[in-house]
């Protein structure tokens, strides 16, 4: 069955991500296909490269990043959401004449039409959020 | 259901106030840039989501932009059914009144006007969701 | 249909209102903050102990354990883990997230 999944909140302050990534993940080891995932509103904070969480905890960022490598995923973080939010990629960054940019490897930044797409192609749509 | 098979069912469920947190106006993007896909679109207040169809609202003291006008204009993106859960406005102590007037002009009988909101109860609520393809939820 | 509740019952409306608008025969699973409205003894207990009459309630017993509470859950409800999560998702034409 192909899963639509959709993460509304940032990493670490709420546990959406989290509960995310193990759904992804035991979909995917059930043999299951994941279309994308979506991440929105403060969710697309889940792709910012620059995060440093302590040895002792779990890194969310870099999760995702190597279960996308793993299984080839489509994450995307929405545009608009992004934009507001401080998540650059390398054409935003020129576009926009910022210092750097920050979107972890397995990220993409793309449109809301992504999500929509998402609901349309997927059998199922997930939505984590707070 | 209209002509292409691949149209599906979609339910925007809107459960929080505005302005406090920026779920409503984020919904709203989601449901306008939806519109282009031509899929069959529904949006449900509930709970606290009700209090975003409120006439009359003036965020020039927050510095935030009234996205309230927004509402009103989804009838021209063939957003027009707009279901409000009726138990939701009792308890809070509204009535339909204390809503903006959406409408939408229907092409079949020569642009009529006709009114989007529809009033719903929990039974009514329950068979939405059942029929839906797809359910977002803010 | 599947209703997913990650709210505690305390906080915020969202269980009362799964409680209010599923239909008999849905599925309702309780993850995250939502786990607290599985526990017996408390306000919520009757309400949903109710719902298992025409409803299955489920709970996601990772949740549940990280939070203390695993022993505590109503008789009747069961307790999945992520796989089992993922089956009701593909078990159900729909879910909906009570956000």
């Amino acid at each position: 069955m192909k899963f639509g999944i959709m993460v509304n909140e940032g990493p670490y302050t709420h546990q959406a991500s989290d509960s995310a990534y193990f759904f992804t993940k035991a979909a995917l080891d059930k043999g299951h296909e994941i279309f994308r995932v979506f991440f929105y509103h403060d969710g697309v904070q889940n792709g910012t490269d620059f995060t440093t969480p302590p040895q002792d905890d779990r890194n969310v960022v870099k999760r995702w990043s190597e279960l996308a490598q793993e299984h080839d995923l489509d994450l995307v973080l929405c545009v608009a959401a992004a934009q507001r939010r401080g998540l650059v990629d390398e054409d935003e960054q020129k576009r926009h004449g910022k210092d750097g940019h920050n979107v972890a490897p397995g990220f993409r930044i793309s449109g809301l039409g992504q999500l929509i797409e998402a609901g349309i192609q997927a059998d199922r749509l997930v939505v984590f959020g707070d | 259901m209209s002509e292409a098979g691949a149209t599906k069912k979609f339910l925007y469920i809107n459960r929080k106030a505005p302005y406090g947190t920026i779920y409503a106006w984020e919904s709203l993007e989601v449901v306008l840039i939806g519109a282009a896909f031509e899929q069959d679109v529904s949006l449900l207040f509930m709970d606290d989501g009700v209090y975003q169809l409120i006439k009359g609202m003036d965020t020039k003291g927050i510095g935030m932009k009234n996205f309230s006008a927004t509402y009103s204009a989804l009838g021209d993106y063939d957003v027009n059914k707009i279901y409000v859960d009726k138990d939701a406005l009792a308890e809070r102590g509204l009535t339909l009144e204390d809503l903006q007037h959406l409408v939408w002009e229907d092409e079949n009988e020569d642009w009529a006007e006709k009114d989007s909101i529809r009033l719903v109860s929990r039974d009514e609520i329950a068979g939405l969701l059942e029929e839906q393809d797809v359910i977002f939820n803010f | 249909m599947l209703h997913i509740v990650n709210k505690s019952p305390f906080t915020t409306t969202s269980l009362e209102s799964c409680l209010r608008v599923s239909k008999p025969g849905a599925t309702i699973l309780l993850i995250e903050d939502g786990v607290y409205g599985a526990l017996d003894g408390s306000r919520v207990s009757d309400a949903v102990r109710a719902a298992l009459a025409d409803r299955t309630v489920c709970v996601l017993g990772v949740d549940a354990a990280a939070r203390g509470v695993e022993g505590k859950v109503l008789d009747g409800i069961d307790v999945v883990d992520y796989d089992g999560f993922v089956d009701l998702v593909a078990a159900n034409d729909g879910v909906q997230s009570w956000l």
